[in-house]
């Protein structure tokens, strides 16, 4: 498991939204698609595929896809 | 006589182990019924089973999606006055993440287990003549629905096509079959939710009642629908949503 990795399955919860824009710095919340449905999709896509669950509370505090990412293997440990 | 007593019924109630069934066990105790308990968690069941007031309860802790365990709980049940199905679970999950075990997870503790255990009762003649079945479903699925709870959604809305037709092939026999369809109570289904404060907070502002139910609440109207006072209704289910569903 790697970053890239989880930036693909990070990009997959989008429908309309180009996979080469989501990048470690991205900051998800300034994506034009980003909404309550994508962020379930994505704490949902964590706990499958990851086996860790974050709440909707610790998404809060984070921006970029890589402190989530950072954050979900903090968790993982 | 009191037409909302529910004194001496004999009433079986699943999921009593917390929230809601917690809440209708001893809210039926406290007005003298003789509670039945059942749920899967023996620890939280037996805490339930030293709440409740007066002599005579049992308790049974039965997996009712296992077959053999629900035969057993059966053969251990008196005839019934009252059935009420409260044990259920939730899981936030987008329609894009769903697995197969996540749907049978859900359809079997929320739909398939009330049924079996309904036509189990009624096939072991379990239910005595004037007697009253509850499910516990919900406004989502039914009055309305939320994101992430597709499955739930389905389950709840399959107890209550069930519902209605059970309700026409007991009326025969004066039994009644209903259903309660409350909003968001606080329960410790909350807890598990992925959803944070803030969500709640704002999801709070939604009601016009402006809060959450809460479990005792929903027992309330499973004792009025469980009494003699509630004799002239089958096939309804009764919104309890501090009203949310009016928005």
């Amino acid at each position: 498991m790697d970053i890239n990795d989880f930036l693909k399955n990070f990009a997959d919860q989008f429908d309309d939204t180009d996979p080469t824009l989501i990048r470690p710095e991205t900051r998800f919340r300034d994506i034009d698609e980003w909404s309550s449905l994508n962020a379930l999709a994505v704490l949902n896509m964590i706990g499958k595929k990851y086996k860790v669950i974050v709440t909707a509370d610790e998404l809060r505090n984070i921006n970029t896809v890589e402190e989530l990412y950072d954050f979900m293997i903090s968790k993982q440990k | 006589m009191n037409p909302f007593s529910i004194e001496g019924k004999r009433i079986l109630v699943t999921g009593a182990s917390s929230g809601i069934g917690r809440a209708i066990a001893i809210t039926c105790a406290d007005m003298g019924a003789k509670l039945f308990i059942t749920a899967r968690n023996p620890e939280r069941l037996s805490e339930t089973f030293a709440l409740l007031e007066g002599t005579g309860h049992k308790q049974f802790c039965a997996d009712l999606t296992d077959g053999e365990e629900l035969q057993s709980l059966i053969s251990h049940l008196p005839t019934l006055d009252g059935i009420v199905s409260s044990a259920g679970i939730i899981r936030q999950i987008v329609v894009q993440a769903i697995e197969q075990e996540d749907v049978n997870e859900t359809i079997q503790i929320n739909a398939i287990a009330p049924i079996h255990l309904s036509r189990m009762l009624v096939q072991k003649k379990k239910l005595t003549r004037g007697a009253s079945i509850i499910f516990i479903s919900s406004i989502n699925g039914n009055n309305c629905a939320f994101i992430g709870s597709s499955i739930y959604a389905a389950s709840k809305s399959a107890l209550a096509g069930f519902m209605k037709s059970l309700a026409l092939e007991l009326a025969p026999r004066s039994i009644r079959v209903n259903c309660i369809n409350p909003g968001m109570i606080e329960t410790g289904l909350m807890k598990g939710s992925l959803l944070g404060q803030q969500e709640f907070e704002s999801d709070v502002a939604k009601y016009p009642l402006k809060r959450y139910g809460r479990p005792e609440e929903v027992a309330y109207a499973a004792v009025y629908l469980l009494s003699y006072a509630s004799r002239w209704i089958t096939g309804s289910s009764l919104v309890i949503d501090g009203g949310y569903t009016l928005m």
